[in-house]
């Protein structure tokens, strides 16, 4: 017995060695690469980020797509799913089904088809007022087909987010609570139901969040520079910098779960307190 | 889930079909009363669905418009061919998978595969020490980190690795890989690259999965003189089986989709069917092909429909189980 139990011990070991290089090495080799100079530690890589050109723009507009995206998702998705719950449950499926859809449509076709579409717009739509609205999604400045591309690859994860909160709240009871308490529809909704969702959207929105930050595929291929674009153009010309990059994106990764898990925790002591 | 019931004096009988309306007894379709009939007295029924419209509108627009051009697409000559542009035509399709094209599917095949095996071989080791180990914090930490790496996709992931094993990387200078014949710009570094992301997801997928392992089960086995080896064997892998396939078929679909490690670490010297839509979107493609990147599109459609229609209901399968 004492033998089989160091043997697995030996087992579990080698195994969570093993793992560990595999998955620190390449961590470490990269903080290294990013600050090793000829002549020493350099962090130049780092502190020439900010006066890099392109460097805010591209951030900037990173966060603003960030920020649109998360916005004009959880304005559909918030209320559809409360609505599923509380009234118009034969619509579940069908929100599902959409929910699920975009699974299944890689980022590279979903950018095929949207250039498919904004192609043949122009071609049909030229004496129409219609044709001012390629030309608004598609402003250099603030590119909206982006935001709709983010939207639909974001469904399937902030879908999932929502739903596990929405299960952990009775919705239909709060609501008829609310509502007896002489409370409107939209503040039965707002002042009832949302609070008790707070961790859900919290996730919901970083999970968004992080993914529009690292969103590469749509962005470059319809030609707009946010923030990953502009990490691919400077990797080709200063390798240290695109490592610099990795790096400080992996730490915001890393810093945006653990809000993430915080929040979710929370939420957590929050249920189990009340219940 | 649905233990409070409404607090409303319900008509329940004025309606026989549709119960006391808690949303999980929700009226089956089919039935007459479509939303929960009790609250019809206060509210005008169909309110509700109201709140659906802007995300169906949003969806049918955004999403809606894109597949009809793909489906479209793909089965029309394009607009810039000498002849027949915009009639109907099987021809994009056929190419799709000919030549160059069908050996970037089959790449694309053959590294989803590869990387999805090889990931689900390692992860679930990992993630069984993981949750076997005695050290809470241990567990937290590669969990938090699983939750991390799985979404540590993309770009970064291609520049940490360069660093790491490219030509000029730092494991690459001090063990003098390049004299050994390594060279990460290949199918063997796409490899070890994607599995970087691959395994973590995988212990994500599965430590659920493992969880639901009863301990009773394990001694049951050894009271019946199970080898730890016969209890993997005959016990814990058929419980395992669904969940396993399910999270091998999510692997695959992730390295499928993949597009920006592989665009920005090998270039095309590994082609990849993601890589050709790109390119033929960008215009590398001979005149009168202009369609075929919808065509190569709906390859890809295809594919990964396929493997939700594996992953959906197993995945649900293995939540029933579990819970």
């Amino acid at each position: 017995m004492a033998q089989l139990i160091s043997r697995l011990r030996v087992w579990r070991g080698a195994v969570l060695l093993l793992a560990g290089l595999y998955f620190l090495v390449p961590m470490a080799a990269s903080v290294w690469f990013s600050i090793d100079d000829v002549d020493g530690i350099s962090f130049d890589a780092y502190t020439g980020l900010l006066s890099a050109p392109g460097f805010t723009d591209s951030l900037v507009l990173t966060l603003e797509l960030a920020a649109v995206t998360v916005v004009v998702l959880l304005l559909l998705l918030v209320p559809a799913m409360i609505a599923v719950r509380i009234g118009a449950s034969r619509l579940r499926p069908v929100l599902e089904v959409v929910c699920t859809l975009p699974l299944v449509v890689p980022p590279v076709a979903l950018t095929a088809g949207l250039i498919g579409v904004l192609r043949w717009g122009p071609d049909h739509l030229m004496d129409t007022p219609f044709f001012q609205t390629f030309v608004f999604v598609q402003q250099p400045g603030f590119p909206l087909v982006l935001v709709v591309a983010y939207v639909l690859m974001a469904l399937p994860l902030a879908h999932r987010a929502l739903d596990s909160g929405l299960r952990a709240v009775d919705v239909r009871t709060l609501v008829e609570a609310a509502r007896n308490c002489g409370a409107g529809w939209p503040r039965a909704v707002l002042s009832v139901v949302v609070p008790n969702l707070r961790g859900a959207l919290l996730s919901a929105a970083f999970l968004t969040l992080a993914l529009v930050l690292g969103e590469f595929t749509t962005a470059s291929i319809l030609g707009y520079q946010p923030f990953a674009v502009w990490i691919y153009s400077v990797g080709n010309s200063r390798g240290q910098m695109s490592v610099a990059v990795s790096v400080l994106s992996l730490l915001i990764t890393w810093v945006l779960l653990l809000l993430l898990a915080a929040a979710g925790r929370e939420r957590r002591h929050r249920t189990t307190a009340t219940s | 889930m649905t233990t409070a019931p409404t607090p409303v004096p319900a008509p329940a009988a004025a309606d026989p079909g549709g119960g006391p309306g808690a949303p999980g007894t929700a009226p089956a379709p089919g039935t007459a009363s479509p939303a929960a009939p009790p609250r019809a007295k206060r509210r005008p029924r169909g309110g509700a669905w109201l709140a659906t419209v802007p995300l169906l509108a949003f969806f049918l627009v955004g999403f809606g418009l894109p597949a009809v051009a793909i489906l479209t697409g793909a089965f029309t000559v394009s607009g810039d061919a000498e002849t027949g542009a915009g009639s109907f035509t099987t021809a994009n399709l056929t190419d799709s998978v000919q030549g160059a094209y069908r050996t970037a599917l089959f790449s694309s095949l053959k590294l989803s595969a590869l990387t999805a095996l090889i990931g689900t071989v390692l992860g679930v080791p990992l993630a069984q020490a993981v949750l076997t180990s005695r050290f809470r914090l241990l567990r937290e930490a590669v969990l938090t980190a699983s939750g991390v790496l799985a979404n540590f996709g993309g770009l970064p992931l291609a520049f940490a690795f360069v660093a790491t094993l490219g030509n000029a990387g730092e494991l690459t200078e001090l063990f003098h890989l390049t004299d050994h014949g390594w060279s990460l710009y290949s199918f063997t570094g796409l490899t070890v690259t994607y599995l970087y992301f691959l395994v973590p997801l995988m212990v994500l997928t599965i430590t659920p999965a493992l969880e639901g392992l009863r301990l009773q089960w394990r001694e049951a086995a050894r009271n019946n003189r199970a080898t730890a080896l016969q209890y993997w064997r005959y016990v814990a892998l058929p419980v395992l089986f669904p969940s396993l396939l399910g999270g091998f078929v999510l692997l695959f679909g992730s390295a499928f989709a993949a597009y920006a490690t592989a665009a920005a670490m090998v270039g095309a010297t590994v082609p990849l069917i993601s890589r050709q839509i790109a390119d033929a979107l960008s215009g590398n493609v001979l005149v009168g092909q202009g369609n075929l990147a919808l065509a190569l599109s709906l390859d890809m459609i295809l594919v990964a429909a396929l493997v939700m229609a594996v992953h959906l209901p197993l995945q649900r399968r293995s939540a029933r189980w579990l819970s």
